[in-house]
């Protein structure tokens, strides 16, 4: 029989896509000790544990059922910013926005960060994320000098890059440990301000030609596609690069985190917190259609190839300028579909991709291309070439058609060689991410998994739909 | 979709046509019940869509770690259904304890411990349907059933506190008030009865919406007129 876990400690978790959901037992560990016991009390009533940071990854990499969850968020102490060697010591539930909140001032920036500041430090290595200068940067993992993790058994272990360890327990989703310590490397800037460049782009071609051109030059590079755009206009969007900028004066204006804040109205006016409300009504074909070309037409006659300062947090945050904007997307919720291509496929491999959103009505209401390179880590998604993240808004009488769209659009990448991303993914089976992450690498993952965790503790929704949780061959 | 469903009195009546015909669409159903023969025969025809426990649920301090096996067993919840129910026959001038007390301890004591679970569950986690088979004898108390027609006005208000409680999360509460079924609770009586799997599929269906209901236009008609009746002539009439 197992020991009654108190139901007053249960809640429904869902993804930050809101399409998956479970019911778990919440806990929100302050301090190493308490992770031990959690897992402890895991072992002894025969559940298992889900791991979950700021919810952020979009689909069930963050949630499972009937599992205890350990919340790492109140694990989110900084205990050292060394000046000298720019390296951050910190518990692994300190917040991107935590991060550059306490180091802009003393010029340090975060080496990768998302399209949201809302993610942990322990989501963000348990996924590896990456940013818009991932084609130089790589993931974050890269910037990682050291970081205690608990094995499931209870031990702590610290790792270092040239642990072998190391570069499976970032990027493994938490299945083979919590991380709760990170020494992060930051990156040294002069000033909070980018240079910013932004081009519109009319067709496919055009996109993949300034990638090219601007790979060895630019910091940062990332496009808006608009899936809409059909025959030339296929590809259309807005391109824009960035660039760290120098000032000459000692302490600048742009690092302190007051001159960064996004504001807190559009358009002057309209308050921030309602404008979910407003896009709700648009967000459908139509109004998405309309949306995108506005963009587009937007771009090409307002400020097109004029750079211009701006900050950091500005260019970087695009997803936190409207808050709970994902309630546009209920009731029924959204999936992020996040493909990753070698460069001598993806022209090929995301234009048709498009075509078959195209075929199908169901054209993603939002499109994001950016380059990347190959890295060293387990579940990598890094490959020589570029990113397509796709936004798919689901609906009762949709979701089957779309979960086909995805699976033929999976069926792509596999054939060129492509990646997926754990924190994007909803769609993938187990053969799509078998075939993708190599069977070397997966039969490392099941080695790691019998080693540290042989009782498969540490689960998801995401490691039993993949066939990454052993504990399922058993039933 | 109902993924998951407990069904607490499911070895025969509604509990039991509730759970075959949910397994039939798809749902994992746990049944519990004294009677596990019955049960297992159940999951025999659904192959590992049934779970079965044998519980008697006069067994109140067996029901918190249950219910927790269950959930984890099944891998969540999206309905809870309180089917269990007694009436034993009773005459007309009979007052006999032994004869009351398992209708109190099963359509009451074991009503509200299996459902405080639940609703603590559902109240947490703002998910799930919350059902109980009360009737339309609840209604009026009458001369022939007093202590069956008072358990089941018994679990009338409760669920409605519950309702009052946890509705307001989007957690749907139901109170299913059947008349006359076809089932073995109701063999000794002689008049006009609605098929099982009638009720039952009904109820599925309105296990989503929260409120008390009827199975039929009929009753409800009918019991909206007996309710309002006024005392003194009703205590005259020989129902």
């Amino acid at each position: 029989m197992i020991r009654a876990t108190s139901p007053s400690r249960m809640v429904r978790a869902t993804g930050f896509g809101m399409t998956e959901g479970g019911d778990v037992y919440l806990y929100r560990p302050t301090n190493v000790q308490e992770v031990k016991d959690i897992l402890q009390m895991a072992r002894e009533t025969g559940r298992q544990v889900v791991l979950r940071g700021s919810g952020r990854s979009y689909g069930d990499a963050n949630i499972a059922r009937e599992c205890l969850m350990l919340d790492i968020s109140r694990m989110n102490q900084i205990y050292s910013i060394n000046k000298q060697s720019a390296e951050v010591d910190c518990q692994a539930g300190v917040t991107i926005e935590q991060l550059w909140r306490s180091t802009l001032e003393d010029g340090f920036w975060p080496p990768i960060v998302s399209g949201t500041m809302a993610p942990t430090l322990a989501g963000a290595l348990g996924m590896n994320i990456h940013g818009k200068n991932a084609y130089v940067a790589g993931p974050i993992g890269e910037h990682v000098t050291e970081l205690d993790v608990v094995l499931p058994n209870g031990d702590v272990r610290t790792l270092k890059p040239e642990n072998p360890l190391f570069h499976a327990v970032i990027s493994s989703a938490g299945l083979l440990g919590v991380i709760t310590r990170v020494r992060l490397k930051m990156k040294r800037i002069k000033s909070g301000d980018l240079r910013v460049l932004p081009l519109s782009v009319p067709d496919w071609a055009g996109q993949f030609k300034i990638f090219e051109d601007l790979e060895h030059d630019a910091d940062y590079m990332v496009t808006w596609i608009d899936c809409f755009g059909r025959g030339k206009h296929a590809g259309r969007g807005v391109f824009h690069a960035a660039w760290y900028t120098q000032e000459n004066e000692e302490f600048p204006s742009t690092l302190r985190p007051e001159n960064q804040d996004l504001p807190d109205t559009i358009l002057g006016f309209f308050p921030k917190s309602v404008v979910w409300r407003f896009l709700k009504p648009l967000n459908n074909r139509f109004g998405m259609r309309a949306l995108n070309a506005a963009k587009h037409h937007a771009s090409r006659l307002l400020g097109n190839g004029k750079q211009h300062p701006q900050g950091l947090v500005g260019f970087s945050f695009l997803l936190d300028y409207v808050p709970n904007w994902r309630n546009a997307y209920l009731p029924g919720g959204f999936i992020q579909y996040q493909s990753f291509v070698p460069k001598e496929h993806a022209p090929r491999v995301f234009a048709e991709q498009v075509r078959l959103q195209q075929e199908a009505k169901l054209e993603s209401f939002l499109g994001v291309m950016k380059r990347h390179k190959p890295d060293p880590f387990l579940f990598s998604h890094g490959v020589d070439g570029y990113s397509l993240a796709l936004d798919f808004k689901v609906t009762r009488k949709n979701r089957e058609k779309l979960w086909q769209l995805a699976h033929a659009m999976n069926d792509l990448v596999v054939a060129a060689g492509g990646k997926f991303y754990l924190a994007k993914d909803s769609t993938l089976r187990p053969a799509d991410f078998q075939a993708t992450i190599g069977s070397e690498n997966l039969a490392r993952y099941f080695d790691l998994k019998a080693e540290l965790d042989p009782e498969s503790i540490l689960t998801s929704s995401l490691a039993k739909r993949l066939g990454l949780d052993p504990r399922e061959f058993s039933k | 979709m109902i993924k998951e469903a407990i069904i607490v009195g499911a070895s025969s009546g509604m509990g039991y046509e509730v759970a075959r015909q949910l397994a039939e669409a798809g749902t994992k159903v746990a049944v519990v019940a004294r009677r596990l023969d019955r049960l297992e025969q159940l999951a025999a025809a659904f192959p590992g869509k049934i779970l079965c426990y044998s519980h008697d649920v006069t067994h109140f301090e067996e029901i918190p770690g249950l219910f927790q096996q269950i959930t984890h067993d099944l891998g969540g919840l999206d309905l809870f259904l309180y089917a269990s129910g007694v009436m034993p026959e009773v005459g007309w001038h009979e007052y006999s304890f032994t004869k009351d007390k398992p209708m109190v301890d099963v359509n009451i004591s074991g009503a509200v411990a299996w459902i405080n679970e639940a609703a603590e569950r559902m109240d947490n986690t703002r998910h799930g349907r919350l059902v109980a088979i009360g009737s339309v004898a609840g209604e009026r108390g009458r001369s022939q059933q007093p202590v069956y027609n008072a358990s089941k006005a018994f679990l009338h208000t409760y669920m409605e506190a519950i309702r009052n409680r946890i509705a307001r999360h989007g957690v749907a509460v139901v109170t299913i008030k059947p008349g006359p079924t076809e089932t073995e609770m109701t063999a000794h009586l002689k008049m006009k009865k609605m098929p099982v799997e009638v009720a039952a599929r009904k109820i599925i269906a309105l296990s989503g919406k929260t409120g008390e209901h009827f199975l039929s236009p009929v009753h409800a008609v009918a019991f909206f007129i007996i309710r309002n009746f006024p005392s003194f002539i009703f205590r005259k009439l020989k129902v």
